[in-house]
């Protein structure tokens, strides 16, 4: 059976985001870059949701969702 | 990862702070360590006095107090002996617990009264445009300080270590999760405990003194950091330029609050 990888969900709230490119930098896998003044993500396959870009974001502007639990969460909508 | 927001005034967002202030980081790394704990948000009233770090009390959903420069500590004070059963906990920064507030700062340590304090360490005073402050490393740059600072600073956590503290940690906003454990040991301790957070202020401090922004203060931050284990094995010249981190103060002592009750108890006694 083929069993399909399920990505983590990352966030960007652009609204709180200041574009000070510690997620970017920090992150252990280069999964982000910086796009003008905001962060984006380029490479969501490297991503292992190891959440160093949330802990070390000053701004709350980013959340990973690992997505682990997908049908409950799906559920609760 | 937790849900900050239930712990968030969410109304009040973005945070005020500077593109690269690694004062949000701390933030964030103190509301991991409550949630860990388990502490309702009645439970705390957190404090702060004036500067950059101490709008941190204007974002969270807790009791909060935010007041005159230097004397948040004396205002935690007053909280603690009203309501002992409260966790009190102080926001402040360098200037504000160290200059304006220092007599407050040493005097809470000596009484050893149980507030947790997190004192957010700059090495600037950052909003009111970048002065020397008691912590600005000799040598640096500063608004008031255009050829170099000739002063020598101070030592934060040794000077809560020598006025009597329970407990005394440094920690840096590089590696925040261990600072999740810091702040975690100084919330349960009973007794005063200070954790100093060495934070970049790229506004006022990173870029006078070229260190660069956010990013490049926070490796910088990185570089410059050494364990109290691995201290110990280096010569005062080594660690001319470091910060220690870690665990440096974690004894007990008698408490103030305790210590008061107790003797109301054996004074109401000797009278009845």
């Amino acid at each position: 059976m083929k069993k399909d990888k399920k990505l983590p969900d990352i966030k960007i709230n652009k609204e709180w985001c200041k574009g000070c490119a510690i997620c970017v930098e920090f992150c252990p896998h280069d999964v982000l870059a910086m796009n003008g003044a905001y962060p984006e993500v380029v490479n969501l396959e490297a991503c292992t949701a190891c959440q160093l870009c949330d802990v070390r974001c000053p701004d709350f502007a980013i959340t990973v969702n690992k997505n682990e639990q997908e049908e409950t969460n799906e559920a609760k909508k | 990862m937790l849900d900050y927001n239930k712990y968030l005034r969410q109304q009040k967002f973005p945070l005020i702070w500077c593109a690269g202030c690694g004062d949000g980081i701390v933030l964030k790394s103190m509301l991991r360590a409550i949630d860990k704990i388990g502490l309702s948000k009645d439970e705390i009233c957190m404090v702060s006095g004036i500067g950059c770090s101490s709008r941190l009390t204007g974002y969270v959903d807790f009791n909060t107090l935010h007041t005159t420069h230097g004397r948040a500590i004396a205002f935690a004070t007053g909280v603690k002996m009203a309501k002992p059963e409260m966790h009190v906990i102080v926001v402040t920064g360098d200037g504000d617990a160290t200059a304006i507030g220092g007599n407050h700062y040493i005097h809470a340590a000596r009484r050893n009264i149980d507030i947790s304090v997190i004192l957010f360490n700059n090495n600037i005073y950052g909003m009111t445009g970048g002065q020397v402050s008691p912590t600005t490393p000799i040598g640096s740059r500063a608004s008031t300080a255009p050829f170099g600072n000739p002063e020598n600073s101070f030592n934060i956590s040794g000077l809560a270590e020598a006025a009597g503290a329970s407990f005394v940690a440094r920690g840096t906003v590089h590696d925040a999760l261990i600072l999740d454990k810091y702040i975690e040991k100084a919330i349960r301790k009973k007794g005063f405990s200070v954790v100093e957070v060495m934070t970049p202020c790229p506004t006022a401090y990173g870029r006078r003194n070229r260190i660069g922004d956010g990013v490049a203060m926070i490796k910088d931050l990185k570089e410059h950091s050494v364990s109290v284990r691995k201290a110990s094995k280096m010569s005062e010249e080594e660690l001319n330029d470091k910060v220690v981190t870690g665990i440096l103060v974690d004894r007990e002592r008698p408490e103030y609050t305790d210590n008061y009750n107790k003797l109301i108890e054996r004074v109401k006694g000797s009278n009845s």
